[in-house]
């Protein structure tokens, strides 16, 4: 028979949930409106749908969107990963730089990081240009902020991601296997690719995936450094300043749909990998707790 | 270290180098600097930007202000939340609720904020309760209520979370040692489980409120670029009106006060744990 204290936190923890996603709820309930009015339901239609998916501004920033969450995302998978590993042999001052730098990188307010990345990028191609017209004559490339701006920007928070999700799972490897496969004269390069490599491999995809997600929903960044292109997120805000249209609620709904598909995903294999190795890789949660923290 | 460590390391520390270390101290050296004619930076040694961050307290005030009841308010929603998950819920449903919270936050935060957008504006919630006859005349959107509110819903999941951790890791064999030495309900709870999740809601109230630090979204879209956050000053001085200088002289005040928020934070773990050991220890 549960108290009357268990019986309120229940109710109360309902309310909650309900807080959290009713807002959510309504946006995809809205995008299904068939009305101009975002406000008032007038029948089931696809048309925003249509209409989003025939806009020529929302498939560009979509297209950017895409290109610069995967090259990133690829991106920060590979240097996360090797830094991971390499992090093993690190230790003392310069293992505590090292945590330093990638805590920092995923604590500091996206703000500063577009900012000063801005500044950074503004200054380098003012001293790289000149150098490359004096190089190579009036035909050379002109270096300026562009899609490969934001993605070494992204890449920057979303390594640090992946470097603690393979951390984490490398703490929690069986290194029995490691020495019985150095036992049996395996080389090192053949223990890491038949031993080590399959044992990260969830954590590592699961990093990727993170990283796509947080590159595709980033608004801040991408908007210092972005210069003339547009992302899907600077697309959304911009049309909300305009004033709200129904198309940004169907824009909203595939792309939380993407994201929770994402978020499953990585959960899934990541509870799966804790589950068949002895070692716990942590869920997503955990380990964004721990690279939080 | 060997060779290979260092081979394998390099693209990491390039990027560090490249896109954390040397930005963040091109914008110390900007602050120092005066701004060009045209706008941009023009080399100088001047303390004026600092001298003139005065004139542009308000954000500063503004963010502390909300910052602080938003943190307040998420403190105060995110307890018994978590206190539910941790120690009512039962081990099956556990997990799922856990995870329920957590996903929210992995969902784009400009569409979380923008729901809020049509829901507070004058056809949303306003409208319904003119209608119901509750209200004459009410206004939602671009006040200092939508704010906190948008900062109450957007970093619940990063709140809870932490509170919900250090519940969970509380050794129930105190609870069952406090009622067994006659304590009621509210006073195993004052004295066992409030102090014993202290570190948890230190983590959670510091995460948010660090982050918060830098909120452009959330003042932007629900406070209609009225009330001014440091994060909407930022983005006037470098994408506006393109005065540098002046504004990384308030990139580094706002740096300066999350180093002060992030030592704040250490300390008190510091004590916190401590304290913990103690209180654990005499029981």
């Amino acid at each position: 028979m549960p108290n009357k204290a268990t019986i309120f936190l229940q109710y109360y923890a309902g309310l909650i949930y309900i807080f959290l996603y009713f807002p959510i709820a309504l946006v995809v309930l809205f995008s299904f409106n068939s009305g101009n009015y975002s406000a008032e339901i007038q029948g089931f239609s696809l048309r925003w749908y249509g209409e989003t998916w025939r806009d020529p501004f929302v498939l560009e920033a979509l297209g950017n969107s895409i290109f610069i969450a995967v090259t990133s995302a690829t991106l920060s998978t590979v240097i996360g990963t090797l830094a991971a590993l390499a992090l093993q042999n690190v230790h003392g001052w310069l293992r505590n730089l090292y945590d330093g730098l990638i805590y920092i990188a995923i604590i500091i307010p996206g703000i500063v990081i577009g900012i000063a990345t801005l500044i950074f990028f503004v200054q380098f191609f003012g001293w790289l240009n000149p150098m490359l017209q004096a190089q190579f004559g009036p035909s050379a490339p002109r270096l300026n902020l562009g899609l490969p701006t934001i993605i070494a920007a992204h890449t920057l928070f979303t390594m640090s991601i992946v470097i603690v999700i393979v951390r984490a799972r490398i703490a929690g490897m069986d290194r029995s296997l490691i020495e019985a496969s150095n036992d049996l004269y395996a080389t090192p390069m053949n223990t890491f690719w038949q031993v080590t490599l399959p044992q990260l491999f969830p954590a590592i995809i699961a990093g990727f995936l993170l990283a796509l997600t947080f590159s595709f929903d980033d608004f801040i960044v991408a908007f210092f450094v972005a210069g003339p292109n547009t992302t899907l997120p600077i697309y959304v805000f911009s049309s909300i300043r305009r004033g709200v249209t129904p198309k940004i609620n169907a824009i909203a709904t595939v792309t939380l749909i993407v994201s929770l598909a994402f978020l499953f995903t990585v959960q899934y294999l990541l509870t799966r990998s804790s589950e068949r190795g002895p070692g716990n890789s942590g869920t997503v949660s955990s380990d964004n707790q721990a690279s939080r923290v | 270290m060997s060779l290979p460590t260092f081979l394998l390391l390099a693209p990491a520390t390039l990027w560090y180098l490249l896109l954390l270390v040397a930005p963040l101290v091109i914008v110390a050296v900007f602050s120092f600097g005066a701004r060009a004619p045209e706008g941009g930076y023009a080399p100088a040694f001047t303390f004026e930007q600092y001298s003139n961050l005065p004139t542009r307290i308000t954000p500063f005030i503004n963010t502390l202000k909300l910052a602080s009841l938003g943190t307040f308010f998420g403190v105060l929603i995110a307890y018994p939340l978590a206190y539910f998950l941790a120690t009512r819920a039962t081990a099956r449903l556990k997990s799922i609720l856990v995870a329920l919270i957590i996903v929210p936050f992995w969902t784009s935060f400009l569409i979380r904020t923008y729901a809020w957008v049509t829901i507070m504006s004058s056809r949303g919630i306003p409208a319904i309760l003119i209608r119901l006859g509750l209200v004459n005349e009410l206004v939602l959107l671009n006040t200092p209520f939508a704010i906190v509110l948008g900062i109450v819903y957007n970093y619940l999941p990063l709140m809870t979370f932490p509170i919900y951790v250090s519940l969970e890791r509380l050794d129930k064999r105190l609870l069952e040692a406090s009622k067994d030495l006659g304590a009621n309900q509210l006073g195993t709870f004052l004295q066992i489980t409030l102090p014993l999740s202290a570190s948890g809601l230190v983590t959670g109230s510091m995460l948010v409120f660090i982050l918060l630090m830098g909120e452009y979204l959330i003042p932007a879209l629900l406070g209609g670029g009225k009330i001014f956050f440091v994060g909407n000053a930022l983005v006037d001085l470098f994408l506006q009106s393109r005065n540098w200088p002046f504004g990384s002289a308030v990139a580094m005040a706002l740096n300066f006060i999350m180093l002060i928020i992030v030592s704040l934070y250490l300390w008190l773990t510091a004590r916190l744990s401590g304290e913990q050991r103690q209180a654990v220890s005499l029981l």
